[in-house]
């Protein structure tokens, strides 16, 4: 910041010799040039790791073993991304994590907006109350209910009457369990979106005689459509990269998410010391691009979302 | 729901109207409403009050007779118990943690923060770079990070030895000296650019104005920055700082991927995971739940306090 109003602004100051100084071309890149290092050095660490992870997962398996390391793979090679994509467990956790973020999603996305909706266009007596629980529930420690969570889902919970059924170790396990961190934050998000909205478009609306639940999906739904997508976006990021309540609800290897596949590579031996880095490293490859892509793509949308969840709140 | 349809009615029965209509939409809203407070209640709430009850009990996964009322007996295994030197070493683990990490990541993601916020070329791909360590999972930053840490193949030794900056390779993450520093590096590292979006979003509300007219009162580069940019920045930095504390007391991927459940670097949640998983000893771990519950609700509350007291001044 400092250099931007050193140079974008004439500045009400004695000239000097320095001043001509500042002024000159060569003066200019000079007095820039520690911010320029800088800046180079902020991109070197944020994406050196991403760099060495590309490198690794290229590089044959005998020489990520042998030092000196080369820094540029000599025989570049795909055998780390087959060995990845050989084993079924790492296939199964794609899916898998897919379709439990996915459903989470769905899941928040759909009840959260009409909750949005609620507590976004209605004043009504306890709305104050609802979104401070929603607020709370987004800083909620989830390890704090682990046990209970952990009774419930092996179904040895009766509330009142209703004997729980028994979905530990399956999908169901993440998909309920995930809603205590996807859901609140969603209704936090989208109902932002909604107190956005102008409110004419409404009474238009009703004046051409739309019920309250038309308003709602032919009126507003349309308008934060972009809320939508940033918010589903985000809550499906938090689902896909859980481990917590992944690590303590699932065992069978054909159930895992992911972030449990990317830490249960062992190395074709067995032995747990020769760790198959390079297979690790292809998957890692594997399940970043995808998320790389989609924040590329949608930055703007993500940022504001973010804003709107931590920073207004 | 038709109703609202009808042609409004003249103006002499407005009053009655109106209080029949914010009746109508009273009840609509907590319809609307109904389908996540359900899920909350379930997920959240249920859970929240049935781990209290559980810190009251002995119960036990691999217990075969019910589980009984045990009044405070859990409690004061966790102060005095054999079990609560761990617990304390955890606790003592995570908060070093996080005032590591937390100040490291603010100082870093300021600086970071005022230098994106000048204008310069590729500020666009540098904020969309700074998306990138955010959104990827924990775990997968965690085994980049632990492959380049490695003590014979890693990255970080064969750089650090080659420009001579370390003697010899260091075995950080299994040597007690650098473990922690390990952990912390990963974390810092994948969040850093999240605390420096959450600012930069704070400094891009403070008025150019200002600025410009401390230039022509010839106000220096610092005494702006202490004048201006960081009081007008101050409540974005106190909500950032309470969720990067929340979310570092609630540290669990890293610690756990890089050494498991090894009884000196456990985390307390980590601590807490394996007593309910990996023990299956619930009542006692509800208690650890409980207590880690109050501790982060502490950190709240000194906040909280802070907070305040800045307003007041």
């Amino acid at each position: 910041m400092s250099t931007a109003t050193e140079t974008a602004q004439p500045v009400a100051r004695p000239a000097t010799g320095s001043r001509a100084f500042r002024k000159s071309r060569l003066g200019r890149i000079l007095l820039r040039s520690p911010f320029y290092f800088l800046v180079i050095l902020i991109f070197v660490y944020a994406l050196f790791p991403f760099f060495w992870a590309i490198r690794s997962s290229f590089t044959p398996e005998g020489d990520l073993f042998t030092t000196p390391l080369q820094w540029i793979p000599s025989h570049p090679t795909f055998d780390n991304y087959r060995t990845a994509l050989n084993a079924s467990f790492f296939r199964d956790a794609l899916i898998n994590s897919t379709i439990v973020a996915g459903t989470v999603t769905l899941v928040s996305l759909s009840i959260g907006s009409l909750a949005a909706y609620a507590l976004g266009r209605f004043k009504f007596r306890g709305r104050g109350f609802v979104m401070y629980l929603m607020l709370s529930m987004t800083i909620f420690p989830q390890i704090a209910i682990l046990g209970a969570l952990f009774t419930i889902i092996s179904g040895q919970n009766i509330i009142w009457f209703i004997h729980l059924p028994n979905i530990y170790n399956t999908r169901w396990a993440l998909i309920f369990s995930y809603l205590i961190f996807t859901l609140p934050f969603t209704v936090w998000v989208l109902t932002s979106f909604m107190r956005a909205l102008p409110r004419d478009l409404e009474e238009a609306a009703y004046v051409d005689g739309a019920t309250p639940i038309q308003v709602f999906y032919k009126v507003l739904l349309p308008l934060i459509a972009p809320g939508l997508v940033t918010t589903g976006l985000l809550a499906f990021i938090a689902a896909w990269n859980e481990y917590l309540f992944a690590l303590s609800f699932i065992q069978d290897p054909s159930k895992y998410t992911v972030p449990l596949a990317i830490t249960n590579f062992v190395s074709p031996t067995g032995s747990s010391f020769a760790v198959p880095w390079g297979a690790i490293m292809a998957a890692t490859v594997i399940v970043t691009l995808p998320l790389i892509f989609a924040v590329l793509v949608l930055q703007k949308r993500i940022l504001a979302g973010l804003t709107a969840g931590a920073v207004k709140g | 729901m038709s109703t609202v349809s009808t042609p409004i009615p003249p103006t002499t029965s407005r009053f009655r109207r109106s209080t029949k209509l914010q009746r109508r939409q009273t009840r609509l809203a907590w319809l609307l409403l109904l389908p996540s407070l359900l899920v909350v209640l379930l997920v959240a709430i249920y859970p929240l009050g049935k781990t209290i009850y559980q810190s009251f009990t002995n119960e036990d996964f691999l217990a075969l007779e019910p589980s009984r009322w045990i009044g405070l007996e859990n409690y004061r295994n966790l102060l005095t118990g054999p079990d609560s030197a761990v617990f304390r070493s955890a606790v003592w683990e995570t908060i070093k943690f996080t005032l590591i990490t937390v100040g490291f990541e603010f100082v870093l993601g300021l600086i970071i923060a005022l230098v994106v916020n000048s204008s310069f070329k590729g500020r666009g791909v540098m904020r969309a770079v700074m998306l990138v360590p955010w959104a990827i999972p924990t775990v997968v930053a965690a085994q980049m990070w632990k492959w380049m840490l490695d003590e014979k193949f890693g990255v970080i030794n064969d750089a650090g030895t080659r420009l001579h900056v370390l003697s010899h390779p260091q075995a950080w993450i299994s040597q007690p000296s650098t473990a922690l520093a390990a952990v912390c590096a990963v974390d810092i590292w994948k969040t850093t650019p999240f605390v420096a979006l959450l600012l930069l979003a704070g400094l891009q509300v403070i008025p150019q104005d200002l600025y410009e007219a401390a230039e022509v009162d010839g106000a220096s580069q610092l005494q702006q920055f202490w004048k201006i940019t960081l009081p007008l920045l101050a409540p974005a930095i106190l909500v950032t700082l309470i969720f990067r504390t929340l979310d570092a007391l609630r540290v669990f991927d890293v610690f756990y991927v890089f050494f498991g459940n090894a009884a000196n670097t456990q985390t307390m949640a980590i601590y807490n995971q394996s007593i309910i998983v990996g023990d299956g000893k619930v009542g006692y771990g509800a208690a650890v739940s409980v207590a880690i519950f109050l501790i982060i609700a502490l950190f709240v509350v000194i906040y909280v306090s802070f907070m305040r007291v800045t307003a007041d001044d």
